[in-house]
């Protein structure tokens, strides 16, 4: 090393202490630098971290709760759960979504419905939360999962609870259905109930019992706090808080009168209501035709949604709720009540000619009976429908004397029903007619009111419970479908009181029994028009037949020729109670296009009675008897 | 005088590496989901590791200073070779594979450009002539860009800041410092513009990480949060919820720091900080202490990169570095970089066991 001689061997050397002072001094920097940020993240920063990393680590996770079971009157099941395999993602755990969805189509079936549904599911919960791909699983494509869940992370297999409704189209219009939650039903529901009990939920009701009762059927969720990876695997259970199963419902319905009265109603469309007049509670409820409310609960394609919506029987209406029909003559009971509030004389006559004329007008209003009934009183007008009495009433007591009076039997009000949506009718009045329709009241109008024609429109809801009101002397309970809540932890069964509903403007017992015995002649009497139901019954009962002219519920459908000749003819209504004595049910039967009510209605409302007040030995006995009958008819 | 130890080991060095060998398996034991079989890898890897370290201290500084060049030429061409590789196969190569371990030429350069700066340096007087300069830049910056290329950017950022540290020390004069400082802060945006995507994504993130909590923000959100949960006392060993349930990613390699925070608290890093210091500081104690250029200059350098590392890696963890691929050092779950550690710290040992030697 010769050049080494020139060196400043001691400059050098300083030179580089020097620099390795200032190296130490920045390095000691640099790690107070770091110390600092240490103390900055675990000492003052260290409580905001502490709660992020315990919300990374732990989530919670809603448990929904079992929905309440509805059984009718006997115990037999009209909606349960049962247990069905559903494909659920969470977004938030799955990196790529498209691939996910084409990896899981070939495990497990996927239609384009279904994708399309989680889609919109997807944008509108948030990402955390398991959204439905597929649902009913085959225990095959179950299987398939479960092999291949470890390639498709935020995937899961769930077992939840589906609803069903084992009797199907039979309770479709009492029981209703449930379905997925729409954005519209958030948007009707408090938040924060919406936050504190629908997290998690699937359904909620839709129609039907289910929806006026959804806050008993629903239940209160529980929760799970799950310590999660990562990748959002559920590692262990922290805690759980159970969920509080909904509350079961038993129904006033006993399915086997509605049975009957589907069943007796034949080709007819229509409604049958029957009322225990003791206590407004709903025996049956039915609407002709119906629906099978299962293929609603997970959404109903589009296509099959249309048929049942654009057929021209209607089967979505709820015809006993909102079918809005001309009472026809099933109105005389109650126009003889309002009559005699108003002081006719049960034994005044009023004679008929066959039609009634107003003053010296040419108009003639037409009895049915062309030749005329004669000298009639009240009680016989009723037995005998005898038009032109009741034009006269009406026209004597005038539209405000009846609107107050008829609208005291519940016509043109709310039932105030346990269902969603009733329909409340139409009771016309001068004022109404001015509001609605512009006009001035008309005294023929008043005239056809008497025989429940012109503006008058009832649902057979409304009919029942004014029937369930004359057992009553006037008195009308809210109808109720529902009869009890149980609680199904402890079993306890709380009743549900009947509610006064109204109090009718007659409150003269006399009254009600002189225009029960009146109907009662309807179908035991001479000259009633309902004698032939009467044939065999084992139980005396009392009704009032009807006919309307015009064409109700099927109004604005689909014209098709066959159905075009049968548009025309008139519905058939009928009311009674039965048994005479001490009324239990009473029963209003609306047949569409059945002709007469003596004929198209008056044998449904008997069979649904029947169902009701034999015994099965007496009810078989009949059956037997109807065979035979038809045996020898052919 | 002869102040020569056993095997030319160098032991308050020597105790602090194994003591910093026992902090790495017990925090891996931990990290790597309490699997004895990662321990038992890193374990032999370790021992690997000291042995190269005493192998490298059997080597005098005047032999090593004599090799320097040969060393520095077959780190370049081997660069030169990985990147032909790299191009044929048409993706990014780091590595030569050579049958029993795969061989990467960047990790050598990370002694061999401190090596060969410090013979350059050490050749003539110093402070260093511009001219010497010069070519000291060159013979750093040609495989800094090589390693650039391949792509790694972090290492190239290693490899030439262990040279940076070599002029540094060499003392040159400090307004050539300040200049050569402006020159790099007028290229930053030129560097910028030839960063990839998602290099300028990291820089960013680390402005604001809560931007992208999901994409390249996640990383330093979770780290941060598992350090800062960590509060002054630690979850607890194997109790880190945040490295336990997968939180933190990498979190046996890059991130480990962000589990050893969580689970051992303030008090915990603080005590890995310390032992850090130690080391450097017995390091710089070295290089002050011995008594030719070379030595001085590639002993200092070394230890001063060795911080580096330690704090670009907690730097990083901690959210104020962006993410680079730099593992902790001795600490993380690895070979490579430990082996080229320990024959670093092989290197001090050498130069520290025979300072007297040369100037008697």
């Amino acid at each position: 090393m010769s050049h080494e001689s020139i060196r400043d061997v001691a400059r050098e050397s300083r030179v580089f202490r020097n620099r390795l002072i200032v190296s130490s001094f920045i390095v000691a920097f640099l790690f107070l630098l770091l110390l600092a940020r240490l103390v900055y993240l675990q000492v003052l920063d260290h409580r905001h971290f502490s709660t992020l990393s315990e919300r990374n680590r732990i989530t919670v996770v809603p448990i929904p709760p079992a929905r309440g079971l509805i059984y009718d009157r006997n115990g037999v099941l009209l909606a349960q759960n049962f247990s069905v395999f559903t494909l659920e993602i969470v977004p938030d755990q799955v990196e790529d979504m498209d691939e996910l969805l084409r990896g899981l189509s070939y495990i497990v079936e996927l239609s384009d419905y279904d994708i399309k549904r989680f889609n919109k599911r997807r944008s509108q919960r948030p990402g955390f939360e398991s959204i439905l791909l597929r649902t009913h699983l085959s225990d095959e494509e179950a299987a398939r999962f479960s092999v291949n869940q470890h390639r498709f992370p935020g995937a899961e297999l769930k077992a939840r609870l589906q609803r069903h409704y084992p009797l199907g189209r039979l309770t479709a219009h009492v029981v209703g259905y449930v379905g997925r939650i729409s954005d519209r039903d958030i948007s009707n529901m408090d938040p924060q109930v919406y936050q504190s009990r629908y997290r998690g939920s699937e359904y909620i009701g839709k129609t039907g019992v289910e929806r006026s009762y959804e806050e008993i059927l629903h239940g209160v969720p529980g929760y799970e706090q799950v310590e999660t990876n990562a990748h959002g695997r559920k590692l262990r259970v922290i805690r759980t808080l159970k969920p509080t199963p909904g509350k079961n419902l038993y129904l006033n319905i006993d399915v086997r009168l509605q049975q009957k009265g589907e069943e007796a109603l034949g080709e007819f469309n229509g409604a049958v209501v029957a009322i225990d007049p003791a206590t407004g509670g709903v025996l049956a409820l039915v609407s002709k035709p119906s629906y099978d409310p299962n293929p609603f609960i997970n959404g109903i394609g589009f296509k099959p949604y249309a048929a049942l919506r654009d057929s021209p029987d209607r089967p979505l209406v709820n015809r006993a709720l909102n079918g809005r029909y001309p009472p026809g003559s099933t109105i005389k009971p109650f126009m003889a009540l309002a009559g005699l509030d108003e002081g006719v004389n049960r034994y005044a006559t009023t004679y008929c000619p066959g039609y009634f004329r107003l003053g010296n007008a040419r108009h003639k209003y037409r009895c049915w009976k062309k030749s005329g009934h004669g000298a009639m009183n009240v009680s016989r007008a009723v037995t005998e429908s005898c038009d032109v009495y009741f034009y006269t009433l009406a026209h004597k007591l005038g539209i405000d004397t009846l609107h107050r009076e008829m609208t005291s039997f519940g016509f043109g009000q709310k039932t105030e029903i346990d269902l969603p949506s009733e329909s409340s009718g139409l009771y016309p009045s001068r004022e109404w007619k001015r509001k609605v329709r512009k006009q001035v009241w008309y005294p023929g109008e008043t005239v056809i009111a008497g025989i429940g024609q012109g503006f008058i429109l009832v649902t057979p809801l409304q009919l029942a419970n004014a029937t369930a009101a004359i057992v009553h002397n006037g008195l009308q309970y809210k109808p109720r479908v529902v009869f009890a809540i149980q609680d199904p932890i402890t079993g306890e069964v709380e009743k549900l009181k009947p509610e006064v509903l109204r109090k009718a403007e007659n409150t003269r017992a006399k009254d009600y029994e002189f225009v029960r015995n009146a109907m009662h002649n309807v179908v035991h009497g001479r000259g009633g028009t309902a004698r032939r139901i009467a044939v065999g019954a084992k139980y005396e009962m009392a009704g009032k037949t009807g006919t309307a002219q015009v064409v109700g519920v099927a109004q604005g459908a689909r014209y098709n020729e066959k159905a075009l000749a049968k548009k025309y003819w008139d519905h058939g209504l009928f009311i009674s109670f039965a048994p005479f004595a001490d009324p239990k049910i009473a029963v209003a039967v609306v047949a569409e296009h059945g002709r007469h009510g003596g004929s198209g209605a008056a044998p449904v409302a008997r069979a649904v009675m029947d169902a009701y007040l034999l015994t099965p030995e007496q009810l078989q006995a009949e059956e037997a008897a109807k065979a035979e009958k038809q045996e020898n008819a052919q | 005088m002869n102040r020569k130890t056993l095997l030319h080991l160098d032991y308050p060095l020597m105790y602090a590496l194994v003591l910093m060998s026992m902090l790495s398996l017990v925090i891996l034991y931990s990290a790597g989901g309490e699997n004895l079989s990662v321990l038992l890898r890193q374990g032999t890897r370790m021992l690997a590791a000291f042995v190269i370290m005493i192998a490298m201290a059997q080597i005098p500084p005047e032999a090593l200073a004599r090799w320097t060049p040969w060393i520095y030429g077959a780190g370049v061409i081997l660069l030169i070779v990985v990147l032909a590789i790299g191009v044929i196969g048409k993706g990014a190569q780091r590595w030569i594979n050579l049958g029993l371990f795969r061989f990467q030429p960047a990790e050598v350069m990370k002694l061999g450009v401190p090596m060969m700066a410090a013979w350059l340096f050490s050749r003539k007087p110093l402070p260093p002539s511009p001219m010497r300069l010069i070519i000291g830049a060159i013979a750093i910056g040609v495989p800094a860009a090589l390693i650039v290329l391949q792509p790694d950017l972090g290492t190239a950022i290693l490899v030439a800041a262990a040279g940076v540290f070599v002029i540094f020390l060499s003392g040159i004069q400090w307004r050539i410092l300040a200049g050569l400082g402006v020159v790099a802060a007028a290229l930053a945006p030129v560097a910028w513009h030839f960063m990839h995507d998602y290099q300028k994504r990291r820089v960013l993130t680390l402005f604001n990480p809560e931007a992208d909590p999901l994409g390249s923000g996640y990383h330093i959100i979770q780290a941060k949060i598992a350090i800062g949960s960590g509060g002054i006392y630690g979850k607890g060993w194997t109790n880190g919820s945040q490295s336990q349930l997968d939180f933190i990613p990498e979190r046996h390699t890059d991130f480990i720091f962000a589990v050893f925070g969580e689970e051992f608290g303030l008090i915990g890093a603080s005590i890995l900080l310390l032992l850090y210091s130690y080391i450097i500081g017995r390091g710089l104690y070295i290089a002050i202490s011995a008594t030719d250029s070379y030595s001085r200059l590639l002993a200092g350098s070394l230890s001063i990169t060795f911080f580096f590392y330690v704090f670009v890696n907690i730097g990083m963890v901690s959210g104020i570095l962006p993410v680079v691929g730099v593992p902790l050092p001795l600490v993380s779950y690895g070979g490579t970089s430990m082996v080229t550690l320990m024959a670093g710290f092989g290197i001090l040992m050498s130069i520290h066991s025979r300072r007297r030697l040369i100037s008697s």
